[in-house]
């Protein structure tokens, strides 16, 4: 157990040590441009998470919380003339405002369960776009352009990689200290069973909806900085039914309720989206990223992660097996050796 | 000290079927009571009334000498009942001491060393350690570190009657503990309970293990049809014969039938 635990220190010293030196190595503009990309979707796809992974309330609206905060920002930055690092500061700001907008959301989403709580969030959606393409705060479909940043252009993608980079590490490190505290159990309870939970005692309503606002306010902050990176905002791009599917797929693919299964999806697939886009021409990146979402709930539905692990820990248990006798009947000895196959 | 847990004229029908029919018992306190009655009597149908989990159409639930008829499950819970399922509800994904922790052991509004805190009265002891305690004493610390949705089905029984009694509940409902739960652990599971017991705990118990029932309880109710057709200690209820005539061709005969022997020798 502890050189397993030393092993996986080590694997995070030096997966922190790459994103540190990565665009020093790395200086070609398209591949730090990539690797934003990629840390921005870590950052999401940790928050999405966070939420959805650990309470089992899916979400296929938070591009309104990511929307939100990127509308605040080129709004912000223009109005009130911040630019270069200045308008970094605005992150927090950008994501508190995405966390005001997640209170009436889930108030009135988290009311109900299941496939009816994933269509009213696609319905906030809706609504988001909606209102982004025709509001005038918004510069309606003609959409807004931020202020140039004044970074040289031989490394004007570094402060964002770092920014984003140390967002990414913050988020996942929080998710971390979220999933281990008592709060982080009282999620996963709702999700295994939300009356029973409540029968126990535990509040329902504000860990869902707390849970909920904190994963906006991350959201939001990943939406300003995206928006501020790339410098315009259009409704469609800035409100986009992709995002949502992208996230989800991401946090699938790794392991839903995992700690790392997020990071992994988005390090494994963004990349991989965007290499496709480059190779091919039109929608065929799309296609094949809808057929390996369609794979990936059919064959890995709990994520690669978590399948790993099973696989891991079956096979150790057959070593061990083999190595002791059979246990006798004591109550837990007899669970032992009955139970083990009703795992969802 | 513990609750006496009553319930008075409670009527409930769902749709055409009437399930409870101005059903009126008592759990006395510090008791052990036995609820029988053929399937569909309307056992489960009291303890989701009891315990919030249904509204009734009339009548009234009281602890004690506060009525806690319309109370919703967090309530029930918090001012001391504990509840059980017939088919148990445990937190499959997570492990078993993660189960044990959702329950917030300090619930009640109460000081410290309010009814039913006797076991953490040390003060200082961790939530975890008490959750291990528990384990211990229900017998399955050594599945602590087990996800809960591979224990076997005895076992879940075990775990959801060990993470009711975190919060030290002052009233334990168990609805059929004993079914389908492997004969070795039935008895475990009967000295558990009655060593409880001895400790203050009130018990109200569903179960249709006749010698399960009769050994353990200190007085039986019965219901039929929603209603309480007899009720009093389990000599008296396994001779009663309204009672024989609603189990007529059932459980309670063929354990009669078992026991007649050894009584007329
Ligand atoms: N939610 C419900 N909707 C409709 N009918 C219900 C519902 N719950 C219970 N009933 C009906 O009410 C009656 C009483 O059911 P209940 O489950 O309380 O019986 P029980 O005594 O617990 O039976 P068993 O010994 O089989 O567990 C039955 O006829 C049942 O079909
Ligand atoms: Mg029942």
């Amino acid at each position: 157990m502890t050189a397993q635990r030393t092993l996986r220190a080590a694997g995070l010293v030096v997966l922190l040590a790459v994103v540190a030196v990565f665009p020093l190595v790395f200086t070609n503009p398209t591949a730090t441009l990539f690797a934003i990309d990629t840390l921005i979707f870590v950052i999401v796809a940790s928050a999405w998470n966070m939420f959805s992974g650990f309470s089992g309330y899916l979400s296929l609206g938070h591009a309104v919380f990511y929307g939100t905060g990127a509308y605040f920002m080129a709004v912000a930055a223009n109005d009130w003339h911040m630019n270069g690092s200045a308008a970094f500061e605005l992150l927090p700001l950008a994501g508190l405002v995405a966390a005001l907008i997640a209170v009436p959301v889930g108030l009135i989403a988290l009311r109900v369960r299941r496939h009816t709580f994933v269509v009213i969030t696609i319905a906030f959606f809706f609504i988001a776009q909606l209102a982004a393409s025709n509001l005038s705060v918004t510069g309606g479909s003609s959409g807004l352009i931020l202020p140039s940043p004044p970074f040289a252009s031989a490394t004007f993608n570094n402060p964002f990689y770092y920014l984003a980079a140390v967002l990414a590490v913050l988020t996942v490190a929080l998710a971390w200290l979220v999933r281990r505290s008592r709060y982080g159990l009282q999620l996963r309870a709702i999700r295994d069973d939300e009356d029973r939970a409540a029968g126990l005692g535990v509040r329902t309503m504000p860990v869902k909806l707390s849970a909920l606002v904190l994963s906006a306010f991350i959201t939001g902050m990943a939406g300003a900085l995206w928006v501020y990176f790339i410098g315009t905002a259009y409704p469609m791009f800035v409100f986009d039914p992709l995002f949502d599917l992208a996230v989800v797929l991401m946090a699938f693919f790794g392991g839903l309720g995992t700690i790392a299964g997020p990071v992994l999806g988005a390090l494994v697939l963004e990349p991989a989206q965007q290499w496709l886009t480059l190779q091919t021409t039109g929608y065929e990146s799309e296609i094949l990223f809808g057929a390996l979402f369609l794979v990936i709930i059919l064959f890995l539905p709990r994520g690669v992660l978590p399948t790993a692990a099973e696989y891991l820990t079956k096979g150790r248990a057959v070593l061990a097996r083999r190595r002791e006798r059979p246990p006798g009947q004591s109550p837990s000895e007899l669970a032992e050796s009955r139970g083990g196959s009703s795992r969802s | 000290m513990t609750a006496e847990l009553a319930t008075r004229g409670i009527t409930k029908s769902f749709g055409g079927v009437q399930a409870l029919a101005e059903c009126t018992l008592t759990a006395p306190s510090g008791q052990i009571t036995g609820l029988i009655g053929p399937n569909g009597s309307g056992k489960t149908t009291l303890f989701n009334i009891i315990t919030g989990y249904e509204r009734p159409d009339a009548g009234q639930v009281f602890l004690g000498s506060q009525e806690i008829t319309k109370a919703a499950p967090r309530r029930v819970f918090a001012l001391g009942v504990g509840r059980t399922f017939q088919l148990t509800r445990i937190f499959p994904r997570l492990t078993v001491l993660e189960n044990m922790l959702v329950p917030s052991g300090h619930l009640r509004g109460g000081p410290a060393g309010s009814p039913g805190q006797r076991n953490s009265a040390g003060g200082g002891r961790g939530h975890r350690e008490r959750a291990m305690e528990l384990l211990a004493f229900t017998g399955i610390d050594g599945l602590s570190g087990a996800l809960a949705g591979t224990l076997s089905y005895g076992q879940r029984k075990l775990l959801e009657l060990s993470y009711v009694l975190v919060a030290d509940p002052a009233v334990v409902l168990l609805d059929e503990p004993a079914g389908g739960v492997n004969p070795s652990l039935v008895n475990h599971l009967a000295d558990r309970i009655s060593e409880l017991n001895k400790a203050g705990r009130t018990f109200l118990i569903v179960e249709h293990n006749m010698d399960f029932v009769m050994g353990l309880c200190h007085q039986v109710t019965v219901l039929d049809y929603g209603t309480v057709i007899a009720s009093g200690p389990p000599d008296l209820i396994r001779n009663d014969p309204r009672v024989l005539d609603a189990y007529l061709g059932s459980a309670l005969l063929d354990a009669q039938a078992a026991d007649e022997p050894a009584v007329d020798d």
